[in-house]
């Protein structure tokens, strides 16, 4: 067998490993209470906290709210996964099977990405149907939330690195990363009419470049344009994987 | 014509901080083998079937497993083994045959495969009926098979066994020392860590005794219990009158005497001899021998000889 053909080999399996922690992961995690608490509770009750009593239009904060649904859900499963494996003592089981920590990793970032993108499809099913919000690009739209929510499960990986003794450790770290990027992104008021402050760190934010996407998508007016948001995304996403590959290795027997 | 190892471990070692609690291990073990690793707690077992089953990266030194660094080729040298680790971490929302789908996909097993090995592993570990209940129902015994099911259906040609029968029923760890001894005599390789010197005594073909992260012994479980010669024993118990204790510990070649409950034991290397001594004395005495026999060093004793450095000779 040539070293080409075994290299191929090799990816195969490996791609085939991340789709069994994937398909893991959906059944053991997807229904779990935190993941429900803030994945799914949280950003319903900041769409209630932000609207009732605000003379806002509805379909306005349709992208908005799609963008921070998105956030919540795409990185709620991370932080969950492998603390509650290391908890259970799974977490030895799996790092002892053919399979390299990347694909375990990857499988897991799979697992936030089919969740958030499903999970997304709600409020902009909700927005088109209830509201005077439209679809003004489907390409955008789409794109927003396929690589929003690869990177904000590959964020959420990530944030499952540090040796924790529970899964609420780690959630409440999420949150506190979670949160204040939120504010700053975009999500409730358009950065363009966010303080001067705020735009400076909005860049810094990735759910800023989902948003700008989804908003996009919808129809209306984008702080960065389609290419940055596509390039930013991507950019985030390949530094928040190798960054969770590396702190997973360094944190693995602390963890244990 | 000399066998090659299936695992062959060179100067390995682990340090966490300053602490070295693997030091530059070295051994083999051989196809068709059950190895024991034992030794007390905190000697390093752990670390080092941690180090070679890819959970933990060592700090220094190598093993190959099947020909596969550890270092190197980790995914290679992990796609021969499968592990059951001490405490039974099988998916506890899972059911029984999701656990074990769900090694054997990790493992990249064939489903035509790990459907007929499913089936026929559940039927051999009577966990049959209870396929479709979640392991969270299961009991400890129970939950401990469905570990051995699902590092067998993987395939393996090595097993690591981290103390597979601790803490369960009798029934239920001569069920698994029944079938693990099965398997090895079918060709499987078994690395087994344990606490248990009967099980020891009773399984492994060679046996590895760790200390403070060295290795103080590695040989054949009868090799081992001669090679600390001195620790065997003449047992003798006699009617009322007892002779004095001081008396039988000044026989020709006993090394020391001990007495507990009205039974002597008296250490020598010529445990033969001795026995003779002591069936004279008790008839020069007029006494009366309820008991006596020659006891060789259990391997426990060996076991508590090199981790506590208490007398004796010392092993090769």
């Amino acid at each position: 067998m040539t070293a080409q053909s075994e290299t191929a080999r090799t990816w195969r399996r490996q791609l085939r490993g991340a789709l069994v922690i994937f398909k893991k992961n959906a059944f053991l995690y997807y229904l779990k209470p935190p993941v429900l608490i803030f994945g799914i509770l949280f950003p319903v009750f900041f769409f209630f906290t932000f609207k009732l009593g605000r003379p806002v239009p509805v379909e306005t904060i349709v992208p908005g709210m799609a963008a921070m649904g998105l956030w919540f859900t795409a990185s709620a499963v991370g932080p969950l996964v492998t603390p509650w494996e290391r908890t259970a003592k799974t977490y030895e089981r799996l790092i002892s099977t053919p399979l390299s920590l990347p694909s375990i990793l990857a499988g897991d970032v799979i697992s936030g990405l089919v969740f958030g993108a499903c999970l997304s499809v709600i409020p902009v099913l909700l927005g088109l149907g209830l509201t005077d919000a439209s679809i003004a690009s489907m390409p955008h739209l789409a794109a927003g939330i396929v690589l929003g929510a690869l990177c904000f499960a590959s964020l959420g990986v990530l944030l499952a690195a540090p040796p924790a003794s529970g899964p609420s450790n780690i959630m409440l770290l999420s949150n506190l990363v979670r949160l204040p990027l939120l504010f700053v992104s975009g999500v409730f008021l358009p950065i363009a009419q966010m303080p001067a402050w705020a735009r400076w760190i909005a860049p810094l934010s990735p759910l800023s470049y989902a948003c700008a996407l989804i908003r996009s998508g919808f129809g209306h007016t984008a702080f960065f344009p389609p290419w940055l948001d596509l390039l930013m995304l991507v950019g985030f996403t390949g530094v928040f994987f190798l960054a969770s590959c590396y702190f997973h290795r360094k944190w693995r027997v602390k963890g244990l | 014509m000399k066998m090659e190892p299936v695992i062959e471990v060179q100067g390995l070692t682990r340090r966490f901080g300053d602490i070295t609690a693997v030091n530059r291990v070295e051994f083999e073990v051989y196809p068709g083998e059950i190895f024991g690793f034992l030794g007390p707690n905190g000697a390093g077992k752990t670390t080092t079937v941690r180090m070679l089953t890819g959970i933990i990266i060592p700090t220094g030194g190598t093993a190959v497993i099947q020909g596969h660094d550890i270092g190197r080729e980790p995914l290679l040298s992990r796609a021969h083994i499968a592990v059951v680790p001490e405490e039974a971490n099988v998916y506890l929302d899972l059911t029984v045959w999701q656990n074990l789908m769900l090694m054997a996909e990790l493992h990249g097993v064939s489903r035509h495969s790990r459907i007929q090995e499913a089936g026929r592993l559940l039927e051999v570990f009577g966990l049959n009926e209870r396929k479709k209940q979640k392991a969270r129902a299961l009991s400890k015994g129970l939950r401990q098979r469905l570990m051995l099911c699902a590092a067998l259906v993987t395939g393996p040609e090595i097993l690591f066994l981290d103390e597979p029968t601790s803490g369960l029923d009798v029934q239920s760890a001569k069920l698994i020392r029944r079938i693990v001894l099965n398997l090895n005599r079918n060709g499987l390789t078994v690395f087994l860590t344990t606490h248990n010197m009967h099980e020891a005594d009773e399984m492994c073909s060679r046996v590895a005794i760790i200390d403070k992260g060295r290795i103080a012994a590695i040989d054949e479980p009868e090799k081992l219990r001669s090679v600390i010669s001195s620790r065997q024993y003449v047992e003798v118990q006699f009617a009322d009158p007892e002779p004095d204790q001081a008396g039988l510990g000044a026989l020709p070649g006993v090394s020391q005497a001990e007495s507990e409950s009205g039974t002597s034991r008296l250490y020598t290397k010529i445990p033969g001899r001795v026995a003779a001594e002591v069936a004279e004395l008790a008839v020069t005495q007029g006494l009366e021998i309820v008991h006596l026999s020659i006891r060789k060093p259990s391997l426990e004793d060996v076991f508590l000889y090199l981790t506590s450095g208490s007398g004796g000779e010392a092993p090769q």
